[in-house]
């Protein structure tokens, strides 16, 4: 079945509006943060205005609905990712959040001097710094697998630098800035070859193709709610259960604890461990829509969507003269990174948005990224199941322009 | 295409194109180097300034948007043979012009051909770009050691 695009827009309020001297809004930020739909903002809503209350501690009946909500969201992750159980599901602030959680809880008690954590040179920022920091916090050594002109992994360097010595990998699942679709399965099979414990970043999977964590056999797995099109502020940390249950708390407060006395307190089981304080509660119940909004749809369908949509964004755009693509992998999403001629990206994106066409312009949090290629920013136009031939249609026009005043 | 021409002026494409008083200043008595780590745009700028406060030269290299390459080229224009407290009045009107603040007549006076950069205050997004290479030239008189950010 494929999907219903005019009533997928009119779900999007946002798409219903006129920017710029009365341009209508072409979105093609999404790889930055999604939109959110009208199921999602109606339940942070309906928690805000009718069913404010804190989770798992109270006896009266909003806290107990609200305590449900929040629970289901668990359940929905755990069915959405093919978790095994909603235990292994810890909700965060964020991906960065739970990456930092990772470093600093797993990482910073079983990873000793002279130990070796592998990433990718594709990595967002925020799977480079949080090992950083632990790097030099117990001394192990950050190492990272090149990637080619295309924007892949190259496999061969990245197989050859797992040792014995590397303990724990951290990659990103689909690139941020170049949309590359890393052969995961492949990655985490290396990587348990020589022993070593392996965290999938998936923010920029999550709403493009379907994610199972069971399958894929990762130890942890990340996402922010946000790009998903649930509200900011959310995330999940998906781990293996054994790895959740002998790894310490990050934050210490309430409702991460059994007993708590001068002399001694107890944590609670996984996840509750890692959720210390009130949580993003209308945050997480947004996202739990947001999940049933996207798993409605189907992910495959989704891809499917947006595969043509890169197929159909990429023939369009290659026609224009001056225009060089970063990111050419033969698997990757939706995602176009381009510089044309040489206009400066933020020069780009002005002119973009003064036609009512908004996409990202910078580094896209991946320095090294643009390091490897050399460029100091790129446009990044990212495509999400509400865009349509029209808007790149608009796209390449705008580009036009652009052209036209840089001439 | 009203707002783009307000922001992209010819002068300044122009300036974008051929950056004037581009490059190296060698025997510079005073250089700071500015960055701007959200956008990548980097520029060192150079002075040299005799004994009597009189800047005899002004130079910058580096590279980023048209907007911060235009304006370092047009600094470097309305600052040379000028003195060194012409040079921080000008940056304050300026400063007012690109952020919105109200710019007296006598501040547009001061400003001249710089009032091409009137139309970024409607671009918050952008204001750093135009004033990175103002804030380095205030790093640059002031001999800070270290990289000047707009952050």
């Amino acid at each position: 079945m494929s999907l219903n695009i005019d009533k997928i827009r009119s779900d999007f309020p946002a798409l219903n509006q006129r920017i710029n001297d009365d341009k209508p809004l072409v979105y093609l930020d999404n790889a930055a943060t999604t939109l959110k739909s009208k199921p999602v903002i109606e339940a942070v809503n309906q928690h805000y205005q009718m069913e404010s209350a804190n989770i798992h501690r109270g006896v009266h009946y909003l806290s107990e609905l609200a305590t449900q909500k929040y629970e289901d969201t668990r359940e929905k992750v755990k069915r959405f990712i093919n978790a095994p159980k909603k235990e292994q599901i810890v909700f965060t602030s964020g991906t960065t959040a739970a990456i930092n959680l990772v470093a600093q809880s797993y990482g910073k008690t079983y990873l000793q001097e002279g130990d070796e954590i592998l990433i990718t040179h594709m990595e967002h920022h925020s799977n480079i710094v949080p090992w950083q920091i632990l790097c030099e916090q117990v001394g192990c050594v950050l190492k990272v697998a090149p990637i080619n002109d295309d924007g892949e992994v190259i496999m061969d360097e990245y197989l050859a630098m797992l040792t014995e010595k590397t303990k724990f990998v951290s990659f990103v699942y689909v690139s941020n800035s170049l949309g590359t679709i890393n052969p995961a399965k492949q990655m985490i099979d290396a990587a348990h070859a020589v022993g070593a414990i392996v965290l999938v970043d998936a923010a920029q999977a999550v709403a493009h193709m379907s994610v199972d964590v069971k399958d894929l056999d990762c130890e942890f797995m990340t996402f922010s709610g946000h790009k998903l099109f649930g509200p900011t502020g959310t995330g999940v940390l998906y781990g293996k259960e054994e790895l959740l249950a002998k790894m310490p708390p990050v934050m210490g407060g309430g409702d991460m604890i059994l007993n708590v006395t001068f002399e001694k307190t107890t944590y609670n089981r996984p996840p509750y461990k890692f959720e210390a304080g009130t949580p993003h509660i209308a945050g997480v119940i947004g996202l739990g829509a947001a999940i049933d909004y996207v798993s409605e749809l189907g992910l495959e369908e989704i891809a499917a969507y947006e595969q043509q949509l890169l197929d159909y964004a990429t023939n369009s755009l290659d026609n224009i003269p001056g225009i060089r693509f970063f990111g050419t992998s033969k698997h990757k999403t939706a995602i176009i990174s381009f510089l044309i001629d040489d206009v400066h990206p933020h020069d780009i994106g002005s002119i973009l948005d003064l036609q009512g066409v908004a996409i990202r312009a910078g580094h896209h949090c991946t320095q090294p990224v643009m390091q490897r290629f050399d460029i100091p920013a790129t446009g990044r136009a990212s495509f999400s199941i509400y865009n349509t031939h029209e808007d790149i249609d608009t796209l390449a026009q705008a580009i036009h322009k652009v052209k036209e005043v840089f001439v | 295409m009203n707002i783009s021409d307000e922001l992209y002026q010819q002068v300044i494409l122009d300036h974008n194109k051929k950056p004037r008083n581009f490059g190296k200043l060698e025997g510079a008595t005073h250089f700071a180097e500015g960055f701007n780590p959200l956008c990548g745009d980097h520029y060192n700028v150079y002075l040299t300034v005799d004994d009597s406060g009189i800047i005899e030269n002004a130079m910058f290299e580096g590279s980023g948007c048209a907007i911060s390459k235009a304006s370092a080229s047009m600094m470097t224009q309305a600052i040379k043979g000028q003195t060194i407290e012409f040079a921080k009045s000008l940056f304050d009107q300026f400063h007012k012009l690109v952020t919105g603040e109200t710019v007296t007549d006598d501040g547009n006076k001061l400003l001249g051909k710089l009032q091409v950069f009137a139309g970024v205050c409607r671009y918050p997004a952008r204001v750093k770009c135009a004033a990175l290479s103002w804030h380095t030239l205030t790093g640059a008189i002031d001999e800070s050691q270290d990289t000047v950010t707009t952050e």
